[in-house]
């Protein structure tokens, strides 16, 4: 088990979490940490517990045992929700008939924990725009979020999470319903994202081969943690040939 | 239309008229999007037991009407989460009750005269001038709250688990709009009465909606909408004795089909 940045004080430390659904048992005993500038990417099989875990992480769901800690503070002490990034499952799944134009769709995170008289306007746009130009949709401001393709919409989101600089951005299978092309244009987006701006990136995904190229750290779950470490060890390890051998539903090709 | 700035029961209808119509239209868009239209009906009907209790108890209609909406849109929101319920199946049970309570009410206290049919069937002409105060009050109090939280709102009802992760009290709001909500049905039964105060609700936000390019638009549009079919009722009703609530409704669904129009025209080219 190795980290990236072990030496520096985690942004996210998971102990010992355990979650239940009624009588499914859904996570157990998960413990590990987030490191400034990971790039990690959390794998597993349908049902392992992925998405469970970052709703813990994130305070959507409360776990059954264990306790998650967001920059030294329990969820329920963590107040600076603005250091976190989300683009959720499913966030591309947009009601067509909604009518938020995308700088509307950056906005409403910018502004969701402002009180009156609220922000400033000129400042305001600067940071929509910043964000906007961070993945390539500047162009697109006052466009309907609903007349964008699955690929684009997924970028609003991304500008959307990253609006107020946060620390640490997570990321529920980003590119479900994307095709390949635009996948490898969003994967070198978040490269960028990692490297040039510093953000944390956490990704749960099914598609091994952007574990090949693009994340530093690899957290394999299948309710328990089976795996945490770099990706040269993780490809190397009997946890990703028990992967491959079990037939999951995962998705390996070489990039 | 010299008649709009001389009689006072004029004056008094446009006032109150204006107010709720706009705090009708922006709760109406969110109502929409969280595909929680029926709300305004059900409430509306729970809302008639309210005013048969004030007639029975001989209190103020209008008041024990909010206390009574409040509480049963409450009591929507907590069964439909507790019961595990669909939106509509919660809101059938409250209403239907509320019909009914309203029906036996009015019949003990032999109230089945002018006054219930002024709240049934709207009589915002016959507006006093304390009502006309406290409904300005309160439409008030409704659009400045939407105002404050207007990004929350539109955050939630856009996706409401980004919004939760991103801090943003997502159940209080919900309370908070649930009674927002409840106290605008209450209101816009002085305008169109409890019949027709869905339609207050719907209508103008659904016609927003169908040329809105953008949320605030849609949030402007609806209002726009709500006031001119406001307005133009109660010409129609001062000029040609039009019943004013039939025609504000008639009014906002012949606005909506020019928007339908307008939206088609606009995407065939």
């Amino acid at each position: 088990m190795v980290s990236s940045a072990a030496d520096s004080n985690p942004l996210i430390d998971v102990n010992d979490v355990s979650f239940r659904f009624g009588p499914i048992q859904v996570l157990k005993d998960v413990t590990f940490a987030i490191h400034p500038g990971d790039f990690l990417a959390i794998i597993g099989p349908n049902g392992s517990g992925k998405t469970t875990l970052i709703k813990i992480i994130l305070g959507l769901l409360r776990p059954l045992r264990g306790e998650v800690r967001i920059l030294g503070k329990t969820v329920d002490d963590f107040a600076d929700w603005s250091k976190i990034g989300y683009v959720p499952q499913k966030a591309t799944h947009v009601d067509s008939l909604f009518p938020a134009s995308i700088r509307e769709v950056v906005a409403m995170e910018l502004l969701a924990n402002q009180g009156f008289p609220g922000m400033n306007k000129k400042e305001e746009e600067l940071s929509i725009d910043r964000a906007l130009k961070h993945v390539g949709m500047e162009g697109f401001k006052n466009r309907r979020i609903g007349s964008m393709s699955g690929g684009q919409q997924q970028r609003v989101f991304i500008a959307r999470a990253i609006v107020n600089q946060p620390h640490i951005l997570f990321l529920d299978e980003p590119t479900t319903g994307v095709d390949t092309e635009t996948q490898e244009h969003f994967y070198d987006m978040l490269d960028l994202l990692n490297e040039n701006e510093g953000i944390t990136i956490v990704m749960v995904t099914h598609d091994i081969g952007i574990v090949n190229k693009h994340v530093t750290q690899v957290a394999c779950l299948n309710q328990k943690l089976v795996y945490h470490g770099t990706h040269e060890e993780f490809c190397r390890s009997q946890a990703f040939k028990d992967m491959l051998a079990g037939g999951h539903h995962l998705i390996s090709h070489r990039h | 239309m010299d008649a709009f700035f001389t009689y006072g029961f004029l004056q008094r209808a446009v006032l109150a008229g204006v107010f709720i119509a706009v705090a009708c239209a922006l709760l109406g868009v969110f109502l929409i999007l969280r595909r929680d239209s029926m709300i305004g009906h059900g409430l509306a009907h729970i809302t008639f037991a309210g005013v048969a209790l004030g007639l029975f108890l001989k209190i103020i209609p209008l008041g024990v009407a909010l206390v009574v909406a409040v509480a049963a849109a409450l009591g929507i929101m907590k069964l439909k989460e507790k019961a595990g319920l669909h939106g509509d199946t919660a809101i059938a049970i409250f209403s239907s009750m509320g019909l009914a309570v309203g029906i036996v009410l009015a019949t003990l206290a032999q109230s089945y005269n002018v006054d219930l049919f002024g709240y049934l069937f709207g009589d915002i002409l016959a507006i006093e001038t304390s009502e006309v105060w406290l409904s300005v009050a309160l439409a008030a109090v409704v659009v400045f709250i939407v105002g404050l939280h207007y990004h929350r709102f539109m955050y939630m009802t856009f996706d409401r688990e980004a919004a939760k992760a991103s801090g943003i009290k997502v159940g209080r709001l919900d309370v908070l709009l649930t009674v927002l909500t409840a106290v605008t049905v209450v209101l816009g039964m002085k305008v169109v009465g409890i019949l027709l105060v869905s339609a207050l609700v719907v209508i103008p936000a659904a016609a927003g909606l169908q040329l809105a390019s953008n949320f605030k638009k849609a949030m402007i549009l609806s209002s726009l909408i709500a006031v001119v079919s406001v307005l133009l009722g109660l010409f129609l009703a001062y000029c040609i004795d039009f019943p004013p609530s039939g025609s504000i409704v008639i009014l906002c669904f012949l606005l909506f089909g020019l928007c339908f129009l307008l939206k088609k025209i606009r995407g065939s080219h």
